[in-house]
């Protein structure tokens, strides 16, 4: 092995290890039993292992209901989302119209603030609106959040499209509309999957817009929180609260790393 | 009857001029070459037909009918694409009765036709496979049928042939013939290769920069170019051009070129300086002196195979003769270069228009 290969190679597991530490370390005090978790010094890998951390905290109040709210929060999230960003994409991947680069640019703006100067005003404005301490309005927030991405996934799944499909549709008898929908929505259909699921995951973690915005409909991050932070819960509650948001996260991350890749690979392009 | 008027047709994009102000006429089941080098605006004057590309001015008749406004699905075209669009994610069945299916055609009639065009492009046995099973020839012809399969008054084609290895590209030019032979489709046919223009075509559109410079048969195109710059990109190797001067002498015309003098047998319409054109293999080397001759230097033999090619030095230019195979001459040696008569072009050496033998 060359002093290059070496170099990457330690580079990759460090890098690895800086992301997959924290989740293991995680993981095992999860379902670590609560005693041994008190003990000074605690051992990296404990004598044995129970699931009585993880029924304790599914057993907790509100667990259930916050899980529910945020399952709802994200597919509300998802629709408003992509009714907004999909036609946003394909129109940017597909037509040059004037200001087509001032859009591109502005859809990153929401980025330009951090969330924590929007709280304030957001908690008053929604408070106005009726909006506070809803679903639907934790969902707008959410929304606001995953516009850019699904914008630049939309529109690199659509580049990556070639437009000749849909004019030999044309010419072969279809509408604009049919040609969209015969050949390039089925063709995007894989692509668009694949941002849904990252939209998913983008709100399912959301922490700070969803603590600011509810008092007592939690979403599960925010329960977590709160019952951290207001109530100081037990360590092994927490531990076994952050697993349980980490799972499902990481199946679907799993199950769609190879789009994301190529997704991002043709954005970059 | 499917005729193509064009009338007055211009297309910009921002500042840039794609089609500047063009009329053509296309015959009812003619084979028409638009052919130019890129950025010429043949594709965009073929997408303008299919009612791809909105036109900022101008009118598109196709039989007798005006499609200007139209979409492209209502013009009576098919087209074939660069890419050949096959629609990846069906089946090649599925891809050639599409357009069928967009016009609610009977299932049975789908199936019957989509045999019949499978039939002429010998693609039937690929059916159930999808597109990324195809080799490129395969996906070209699917391409074909699905567009042949909805009986087009027009037929239009974008380099269809670009994308394929040189021999199956020869292949697939035969069959396009026939198939052309055999369907009588007015067919528009967009290349950059002049030697599929000339092959396929029984009219050759020449176009630079969004204008048409001749429109004329292959023969005609080849060996009366109307301007330096077709003269220059039909042929391999192109025209050679050569400045020389029209004289009037013992009341016959003669070009002096080089030392030589040839006499023009139709006589000239012009006096002094003109750009000479004369095709490579209208011109015969000889190892003696001669006043109807050029002077000129050998500087390198090719053989390429049927005929060799003479690069010669005459002054500071330089002149591409083919020569039989059997032709012998070392580097360096003097010959002299007689023009067949009959076949030089004269043109305005400022415009590079050819002038008109009187």
């Amino acid at each position: 092995m060359t002093l290059r290969n070496l170099g990457l190679s330690a580079a990759v597991l460090l890098i690895s290890a800086w992301v997959a530490l924290p989740l293991v370390l995680i993981a095992i005090a999860a379902f670590t039993p609560r005693e041994l978790l008190y003990q000074w010094p605690r051992p990296f890998w404990p004598e044995s292992f129970t699931l009585e951390t993880m029924r304790f905290f599914l057993r907790s109040t509100g667990v259930w209901q916050s899980t529910l709210n945020s399952v709802m929060v994200a597919v509300l999230t998802i629709a408003l989302a992509f009714a907004i960003a999909a036609p946003a994409g394909y129109a940017i991947a597909r037509f040059r119209f004037r200001g087509r680069d001032s859009v591109q640019l502005a859809i990153l703006m929401v980025k330009m603030f951090p969330a924590t100067v929007l709280s304030i005003p957001l908690a008053v404005a929604f408070i106005r609106w009726r909006l506070y301490d809803t679903l639907l309005g934790v969902a707008i927030v959410h929304t606001a959040l995953s516009i850019p991405f699904v914008i630049v996934i939309v529109t690199s799944v659509f580049l990556g499209i070639s437009y000749e499909l849909e004019e030999a549709a044309m010419t072969l008898g279809s509408s604009r509309a049919q040609a969209f929908a015969r050949i390039a929505l089925p063709m995007a259909l894989p692509g668009l999957a694949a941002s849904a699921i990252f939209t998913f995951v983008l709100s399912w973690n959301e922490v700070f817009a969803a603590t600011i915005l509810t008092l007592n409909n939690r979403t599960l991050p925010a329960l977590i929180i709160d019952s951290v932070l207001g109530a100081g819960a037990p360590l092994h509650f927490r531990f076994a609260g952050g697993f349980f948001m980490i799972v499902p996260a990481l199946i679907i991350i799993f199950l769609i790393r190879r789009y994301l890749l190529t997704l991002w690979g043709v954005t970059v392009r | 009857m499917a005729e193509i008027h064009l009338t007055r047709l211009r297309k910009t994009y921002g500042k840039i001029e794609a089609i500047k102000d063009l009329s053509l006429d296309i015959r009812d089941g003619e084979f028409l070459v638009l052919l130019g080098p890129s950025g010429c605006g043949k594709t965009t004057t073929l997408r303008a037909i299919a009612g791809l590309e909105m036109l900022d001015r101008g009118r598109i008749l196709i039989g007798g009918r005006d499609v200007t406004l139209l979409p492209p699905g209502r013009r009576g075209i098919a087209m074939v694409f660069q890419s050949y669009a096959v629609f990846p994610h069906m089946r090649v069945y599925d891809n050639i009765v599409f357009g069928l299916r967009m016009r609610h055609v009977p299932e049975a009639d789908q199936r019957r036709r989509a045999q019949e065009a499978a039939d002429l492009l010998q693609i039937g046995h690929l059916f159930d496979r999808y597109p990324a099973q195809l080799s490129g020839g395969q996906r070209q012809r699917v391409a074909v049928a699905r567009a042949i399969v909805m009986r087009p008054d027009v037929l239009l084609m974008d380099e269809p042939l670009s994308n394929l290895d040189a021999l199956l590209r020869l292949h697939m030019r035969a069959e396009l013939k026939r198939l052309h032979r055999e369907l009588r489709a007015t067919t528009v046919y967009v290349t950059h290769d002049q030697v599929e223009a000339l092959s396929l075509g029984d009219r050759i559109a020449v176009m630079r920069e969004g204008e048409i410079v001749q429109c004329a048969s292959p023969g005609e195109i080849y060996d009366r170019p109307a301007s330096r710059f077709v003269g220059g990109f039909i042929g391999s190797p192109p025209m050679n051009f050569l400045t020389g001067t029209v004289a009037h002498r013992n009341g016959a015309a003669h070009v002096d070129v080089g030392g030589a003098s040839i006499p023009l047998p139709s006589g000239a319409a012009v006096a002094g300086e003109v750009t000479i054109g004369i095709r490579p293999e209208h011109i015969a080397v000889e190892f003696t002196p001669s006043a109807e001759a050029v002077p000129a230097s050998v500087s390198v033999l090719e053989p390429i195979g049927s005929y060799q090619l003479l690069t010669a030095q005459v002054g500071a230019d330089v002149i591409k003769v083919s020569v039989p195979p059997e032709f012998e001459a070392d580097p360096g040696r003097r010959i002299w270069l007689r023009f067949d008569p009959r076949r030089v072009r004269l043109m305005d050496p400022q415009t590079g228009a050819a002038v008109a033998a009187s």
